[in-house]
């Protein structure tokens, strides 16, 4: 659809877009992404024909940019810029209308019932219909650019040039526009070349990507291939950290704030974070870890700053039990967003604790343990799924700042720290009779700090690995024989 | 406050143009009726029938003949081609420039035209060809050639021709050239009263001739204007945004800058400078009924031609037998009527037009 070759231009001799080759597809959704400067917009001047480039060509539909007359070029493109002026108070309907006027001829045009119709529909795609008489100034400055993307369609363009045209959109019309046209190229096979200044909404609703520097071309793709730290850093010159999106299969881009002074400060958890009652066991770090759990609330990767544990009756049973540990966090003051939540039907004085230092790395250990409902993994398909009272929750945390595998290795190491344990209290799966290597309803969470010394690892060797294994192993056996378990063994 | 129903037909096209149109020709008549001598409308309406479609006069008192046909109603059409033209020239000037400030005489056109006719007055040439018409036509000429002065200047200060330029390039020149008017007014002697008396602008004792001069002027500006009210839309919306939706702006806006050049250089050589018409009357249409140029041009036509009859009306009764300049009148009457408009709507809260 269009064909970009050698393309070269700018202002007053100067160039600022040089040597730039490139194809968009009929139907595609293209994104032009780099940082201020860097010639996106002259780039798209080029484009939509208001800057004449100095060398090179460009081919809209096999015509050649230069061929077309201002009124064929505006029915083939319409472009809508970053910030429309108007010093008159036309009607919405008014400026919607005037996307009409390629479509229009003679000195004395006629409003014919297809363009009536295209600017309806126009109006109705993004949201105008409803204030079609109102004035242009009386509304705000996202209505506006929506009046303009209305003027824009209007026009029936087969490609649309966008200036970033999220800019002065709130986040659900951000969402609705992009989805918009993303829908309109899916079905009526619309063109849409966009400028981006945001690097996540690009990755989302891409095809393609175009990642321009100093004028030039630096990086041509799919939205995984362009947004990858390395490019992404070099051009923007700045800490990105690059990670999936959670829902969808695109690559997301998280800003690294530069970390202050007091963000540097030491602090450790250890044991004189921790209250406990009758009702539950709650630790309270000096601030927010780095989590990675199995909880009933604050599940999966995140921030949390309190760590419950909540003793339930072994009878327990809710319909929304999620909900109702969130009541629960509430009615004792916990900030739900920032707590991961565990349930346990074992009475709380049994639980054990534990800090060990390895090498200068420190981990504190908690373990509430009952195993009424001990499970033999390698035999787990002889259990019907009854629920039986009894859970092994273990949390632990790192005085450190810990890779992702780390994270994931220290899940490995605690788990069997816990499976060894039971067999050294020979905890036996009462439905088989042999050995258990945990329960149907464990939970584990690894917080760490995230300040002083990295650790890239926490496998059962390594510093950290160490201190878990033996931190985890000492809390369980400690717990199981505080809930008399084992002691009978002997 | 009117009431919605009135507000909506207020606000419709078909009655803006009805009143429009009412206004002009209530000003036609009042302008030809009233005067030292009074002549009745009815009477007005023979004469016009029997002049125009040859009609019996039906005895209607023949001094009122030479009255009306031979004084009065070139008078009249006069300053209804004048004020018309200014205005339609005010109203595309605007659009084009995107600035409701701008007026027919921001670009030197009337300072051209001007510094054109204090020239003929100043060295009192009569051209042998042109005999009474030298003012004018040197004056007419002094104005196009202004205008081509500032668009080759403005072109090369800067190829695209953006408005600020052009803008700019014009109000250099208007500098300049009323410099010029200021210098040859400051040599004169006799012809002071004379210079300043046009400059002021009048519309009095022009006869039919003034009317043939003018009016080609005025077809071809403004039909040339109205044929362009689309792209006098696209315009205000900026020069790119007009691009963007087709418009070939640079041939576009040379046509409007020429066409509403014409407009304003006859106006202002056949009756002088008269000032606010230009700016306040397509100002006050907009306010009332939005900016779409396709009306806002006719309408602004028939008003300005209306409100300039009438304030000439004014300018000639007011203290008869002595005429005062009529550009003092339209901005002694239009500027508080303006001004009153401008503030009751502002407390309606809708801003400016």
């Amino acid at each position: 659809m269009i064909q970009v070759e050698h393309l070269s231009g700018g202002y007053y001799g100067k160039l600022i877009v040089r040597d730039m080759s490139f194809t968009v597809q009929k139907g595609e959704l293209f994104g032009i992404l780099g940082p201020n400067g860097s010639g996106k917009t002259t780039l798209m001047k080029m484009m939509s024909g208001i800057l004449l480039a100095s060398s090179g060509e460009m081919w809209i539909k096999e015509k050649r940019l230069s061929d077309y007359t201002s009124k064929e070029l505006a029915k083939r493109v319409a472009v809508l810029p970053q910030m429309a002026s108007q010093a008159f108070s036309y009607s919405v309907k008014e400026t919607v209308s005037l996307g009409r006027y390629a479509h229009q001829s003679g000195f004395f045009p006629v409003w014919r019932e297809e363009d009536e119709q295209a600017v309806k529909q126009a109006m109705e795609q993004t949201g105008v219909a409803l204030f079609a008489e109102t004035s242009l100034e009386e509304l705000s400055g996202g209505e506006r650019q929506r009046v303009f993307l209305a003027q824009a369609l209007a026009q029936e363009p087969e490609v649309l040039l966008l200036d970033e045209p999220t800019n002065h959109l709130d986040l659900s019309f951000q969402k609705e526009l992009l989805d918009l046209l993303k829908k309109m190229t899916k079905e009526t096979g619309l063109t849409v070349v966009s400028i981006f200044h945001d690097l996540n909404l690009a990755s989302l609703y891409c095809d393609r990507l175009l990642l321009m520097e100093d004028g030039e071309l630096h990086k041509l793709g799919i939205p995984s291939e362009v947004l990858k730290e390395e490019p992404v850093q070099h051009v923007y010159k700045t800490d990105i950290h690059q990670r999936p999106h959670p829902e969808v299969p695109k690559p997301q881009m998280s800003i690294l704030p530069e970390k202050m002074l007091e963000d540097e400060e030491e602090v450790e958890v250890d044991g004189t974070c921790i209250r406990q009652n009758g009702e539950f066991i709650a630790l309270d770090a000096p601030i927010l870890l780095k989590t990675l759990s199995a909880g009933v609330t604050g599940a999966g990767w995140g921030w949390h700053r309190s760590f419950v544990n909540r003793r339930v009756d072994k009878n327990y049973w809710h319909d929304s039990y999620k909900e109702d540990m969130k009541q629960f966090l509430r009615r004792y003051g916990f900030d739900v967003n920032e707590t991961v939540g565990m349930m346990t039907a074992v009475h709380l004085h049994t639980a054990a604790y534990r800090l060990v230092e390895v090498e200068g790395i420190s981990v504190f250990a908690a373990v509430t343990a009952g195993v009424g409902n001990a499970v033999d993994v390698s035999r787990a398909a002889e259990h019907d799924r009854a629920f039986l009272p009894g859970t092994i929750n273990t949390w632990v945390f790192a005085n450190g700042h810990l890779s992702e595998e780390a994270f994931v290795q220290a899940v490995m190491t605690a788990t069997e720290a816990k499976v060894k344990a039971l067999i050294d209290k020979s905890v036996k799966d009462p439905l088989t009779g042999s050995q258990a290597t945990g329960t149907s309803t464990d939970s584990v969470l690894i917080a760490a700090t995230q300040r002083g010394t990295y650790q890239s690892f926490a496998g059962t060797i390594t510093p950290l690995g160490q201190a878990i294994g033996k931190a985890v192993y000492e809390c369980t056996v400690q717990a199981l024989e505080n809930g008399g378990i084992g002691e009978r063994k002997k | 406050m009117p009431k919605p129903s009135i507000r909506t037909f207020l606000r419709s096209k078909i009655s803006a143009y009805v009143l429009a149109f009412a206004f002009f020709t209530i000003a036609l008549f009042a302008g030809i009726s009233i005067g030292t001598i009074h002549v009745p409308v009815r009477d007005i309406a023979f004469l016009l029938s029997h002049h125009f479609f040859g009609t019996s006069l039906n005895g209607v008192d023949p001094s009122f003949d030479n009255i009306v046909w031979q004084i009065r109603f070139p008078r009249v059409l006069l300053a209804g081609l004048v004020g018309a033209s200014l205005a339609v020239a005010g109203a595309a000037f605007q659009g084009l420039l995107r600035n409701p400030l701008a007026d027919p005489y921001t670009l030197g056109v009337s300072s051209g035209a001007s510094v054109g006719a204090v020239m003929v007055l100043f060295l009192n040439i009569q051209l042998p060809w042109l005999h009474n018409f030298t003012l004018p036509v040197v004056s007419i000429t002094a104005s196009i050639l202004t205008i081509f002065i500032v668009v080759l200047f403005a072109q090369a200060i800067e190829r695209s021709l953006k408005v600020e330029t052009i803008i700019l390039t014009g109000i250099i020149f208007s500098s300049f050239l009323g410099a010029v008017i200021s210098l040859m007014i400051a040599l004169t002697g006799e012809e002071l009263r004379q210079i300043i008396g046009w400059l002021l602008g009048s519309v009095s004792m022009r006869g039919w001739d003034y009317i043939q001069l003018i009016l080609p002027f005025f077809l071809i500006g403004t039909l040339l204007l109205i044929i362009h009210a689309s792209e006098l839309n696209a315009m205000s919306f900026g020069e790119e945004k007009a691009q963007h939706l087709g418009v070939n702006v640079r041939r576009k806006k040379l046509l409007v800058l020429i066409a509403g050049s014409i407009l304003t250089g006859a106006a202002v050589a056949v009756s002088g400078t008269i000032g606010f018409v230009g700016l306040v009357i397509p100002h006050f249409i907009r306010l009332i009924w939005g900016p779409d140029h396709r009306h806002l041009l006719p309408l602004s036509m028939l008003a300005g031609a209306g409100f300039l009859i009438l304030t000439d009306l004014v300018s000639r009764t007011i203290i008869s037998p002595t005429e005062l300049p009529i550009g003092v009148i339209t901005s002694v009457i239009g500027a508080p009527i303006f001004a009153i408009i401008l503030l009751r709507k502002q407390r309606k809260g809708r801003g400016t037009a």
